[in-house]
């Protein structure tokens, strides 16, 4: 595979088509395999949709298309489609034994270039090919239609801390640059050399997102459309196909949402309003400590620096990049002095968050927003992804370095969430957080709701919290599946952090002060997030990092966070605290960490966490 | 026996478990993929799938015994032993699979046990000819295996 990151065949092209195969079914995964060989592709098989998002984050570029069957145990296969489409923009096509019209329909309305019919013979798969060359040229023609030299200095300026696409800017900027070397070695030959055969993607950075999603606010959702929001951003080297497709690819995103909202508004609501808001705030707060700088500009919200919390933008699209933000800052704090790896987990947040908080911001309607949150999730969730990437780079140059780069974070995280949760347990337990600890007991029942409320879990709560996550349960549990939105109470040892922190009592310091703005509800935030952490310590890093199917289960759980996390956004503003950004999956994670960086929580920004958080959040 | 009597022997078993629609045109299909490189890949894929279908089934059996029946979750697995089916062309299982996805979609428990106790019957008769299929093919020799039917 390392092969891959050569240019593509040029020459030979068709053969050597770098495919990334996604089955459960190791046996069709064989012959798949087989199949393309014989085509002469350069194949890569893979048995997990988090899986294999991971190995495309890892390699951007490394793949030329992505080939995935429907139904898969951790995540759900449009959901695969969304997450590729928006982060790494790869033709994939679908696959199913099931060729009912409304499945074909709703693959294609995820944005899918293919629906194969199992059995799939050796023909149809020899000619994917086409999808490949078709994008290829479609982004050459948006490449040349504007001024591409400009827009290509912007984007490869951008691209220095952000990655191509919207995440991954914090891995740039921290040790998680030594991979994405080779990936911005690329990226900047793409976008110098825009007749290169390679795709110059427009680079979502978290700064174009915003004024995107500002311009589609302003704008007015229903009656927004590509020239005007194009007018409005007033960016020069942007096309109006630019805005076009990522209209389009935020529009199925938000519907999404929308529509996970839903379901998971029934789970438990008003839970979730609850904690969202709180603990938006609180992990709001608690990003400020973060001292992250960096979201500032996208998000406003951010402030990582110092660790005033937020009390900037409450609105929900900056504490969606904030949290994320926030999320990789505590990340990097602990180990560096974090401000350096902060920014750039920051930024790999804010990436994420300004896509999330573009969704946000449609939304705005906080509690009860469900839906908005849904999307807050959605694009958490990829962006979590996303993060989960940096993160895991980010907690890398944290942490040690010996992280590996790979998902292992999760497993750092976990590790070291651990322990900074605890701590903030006990952190939190001076902090006049109200019952945060029963929150989580309660919270347990219920899927979300449960994390966030476990805002100020000292120590002895941790044990608590472990009950009230059940999201984490979820996570761990499902280890690498996906996490269904109902989530079980049977919340594994995670909690049972109290445990794993034996020394982190330094991080979990959650801030007073930041209790203080938050109120407890945000406690119960960062509780959450130090209930994540712990959980994911004990989990046994099943939980959220371990595979990125925390995150896929979470984001079902998240869902229903961020919309909590959505109101907490606003609520935010009332607050002052990003909880935006909480509404990211991510956040939640990071958010306990911001939280507790007034505490100097220097756990990880474990990404797990940020799930719990979320949960938490949306609890509110 | 005879070298040619083998070959014989075994393009007989072969077509007759076309004939007798225990496989389908899948089935062709791999044959195709065999070349040098993988020699023995149709017999691997068979083991394969007889491997992790044999776990389905356990899962299914499992399922169908809890009350009251979650038709949808049963409907879930059925649905994926039907795509796992599909790999080597498993006809009458595949058929098998469809009925019993109908019974859960309608909610019909007896209807399913009695699909389910039919699809464990197909699954198993096919396992035993393919596994006399392959030995047979083994013994008369690559080239039949090599051989690509009409």
């Amino acid at each position: 595979m390392e092969s891959s990151f050569s240019s593509p065949r040029n020459d030979s092209f068709p053969a050597g088509l770098r495919v990334l195969v996604v089955d459960d079914d190791p046996t069709w995964l064989k012959i798949l395999e087989k199949m393309l060989k014989k085509c002469s592709y350069e194949v890569t098989t893979c048995g997990l949709a988090r899986e294999a998002l991971n190995l495309l984050r890892e390699k951007k570029d490394g793949y030329d298309i992505v080939v995935s069957d429907v139904n898969m145990p951790d995540m759900d296969g449009f959901k695969l489609l969304e997450h590729v489409g928006l982060e790494m923009d790869l033709p994939v096509i679908m696959m199913s034994v099931d060729g009912e019209t409304s499945r074909v329909m709703k693959g294609v309305q995820h944005g899918a270039c293919d629906y194969l019919l199992k059995p799939i013979r050796m023909k149809e798969l020899r000619n994917i090919w086409q999808h490949v060359f078709r994008k290829k040229i479609h982004e050459i023609r948006d490449i040349e239609s504007h001024e591409s030299i400009e827009g290509i200095q912007l984007i490869r300026n951008g691209s220095d801390q952000y990655d191509e696409g919207y995440f991954f800017s914090a891995e740039d900027l921290t040790s998680s640059r030594k991979r994405k070397d080779v990936d911005n070695k690329y990226d900047d030959k793409d976008f110098s050399d825009c007749s290169s055969t390679k795709k110059a993607r427009v680079v979502w950075s978290v700064d174009l997102h915003q004024k995107f999603v500002k311009a589609v606010h302003q704008i007015g959702f229903d009656k927004v459309g590509p020239k005007k929001i194009l007018d409005l951003m007033n960016v020069p080297w942007l096309t109006r196909e630019n805005v076009a497709s990522h209209l389009q690819k935020y529009r199925l995103y938000l519907s999404r949402l929308q529509k996970e909202n839903d379901i998971k508004s029934s789970f438990g609501g008003t839970k979730h309003s609850d904690y969202s808001s709180k603990d938006l705030q609180g992990i709001l707060s608690v990003q400020n400590s973060i001292n992250i700088q960096q979201n500032d500009v996208a998000h406003g919200s951010y402030r990582f620096s110092g660790n005033n919390l937020v009390a900037q933008n409450a609105d929900p699209k900056s504490n969606e990049g904030d949290i994320k933000g926030i999320v990789s800052e505590p990340v990097a704090e602990p180990k560096k002095g974090t401000t350096s790896n902060i920014p750039d987990s920051q930024k790999t947040r804010s990436s994420q968050m300004d896509f999330n908080s573009s969704y946000t911001e449609t939304k705005k309607g906080l509690v009860g927003n469900v839906p908005h949150s849904q999307k807050i999730r959605s694009s958490q969730m990829c962006v979590n992804h996303s993060f989960a990437s940096v993160e895991s780079e980010v907690n890398l140059t944290a942490f040690d370095s010996t992280i590996p780069a790979t998902y292992s974070w999760n497993q750092i995280q976990l590790e070291k969430e651990h322990k900074p949760l605890i701590q903030l347990n006990n952190g939190f337990s001076k902090p006049p957080l109200p019952g945060p600890q029963h929150h989580f007991q309660a919270d347990q029942l219920q899927s979300i709701p449960s994390i966030s409320s476990r805002p100020s879990i000292p120590g002895g709560d941790v044990t608590g919290s472990s009950k009230s996550k059940p999201s984490y349960s979820e996570y761990t549990n499902h280890h690498g599946s996906c996490v269904s939105p109902t989530i079980s109470p049977t919340i594994s040892p995670t909690i049972s952090a109290t445990d794993s922190f034996p020394g982190q009592t330094k991080s979990c310091v959650v801030d007073h002060q930041v209790s203080e703005t938050i109120s407890t509800s945000t406690s119960n935030m960062k509780n959450q997030g130090i209930n994540l952490s712990i959980d994911l310590e004990s989990a046994q890093r099943n939980l959220i990092l371990g595979s990125t199917s925390p995150f896929a289960s979470l984001d079902d759980e998240f869902q229903i966070c961020w919309y909590q996390g959505d109101c907490y956004g606003m609520n935010l503003e009332l607050q002052n605290i990003e909880f935006s950004e909480c509404t990211d999956p991510t956040h939640v994670t990071e958010v306990p960490a911001h939280l507790y960086d007034a505490l100097r929580f220097e756990y990880p920004c474990d990404p797990s966490e940020y799930c719990v958080l979320d949960q938490g959040l949306f609890i509110a | 026996m005879d070298k040619n009597q083998s070959r014989r022997q075994v393009r007989l078993m072969r077509q007759s478990l076309f004939d007798q629609g225990f496989l389908d045109e899948q089935f062709i299909q791999l044959e195709e993929l065999q070349d040098d490189a993988n020699p023995n890949f149709v017999e691997e894929i068979a083991t394969s799938y007889y491997r992790d279908s044999s776990r389905s089934l356990q899962t299914i059996e499992l399922a169908l015994e809890k009350t009251p029946r979650d038709f949808n979750k049963l409907d879930g697995y059925m649905h994926q032993f039907k795509g796992s089916s599909s790999s080597i062309g498993a006809k009458k299982v595949k058929a098998e699979c469809q009925q019993f996805r109908e019974y859960c979609k309608a909610g019909n428990g007896e209807g399913c046990m009695r699909t389910f106790q039919a699809l464990k019957k197909e699954h198993a008769t096919l396992k035993k000819r393919l596994e006399a299929y392959f030995q047979m093919a083994r013994q008369a020799g690559p080239i039949e295996t090599a051989c690509r039917p009409k």
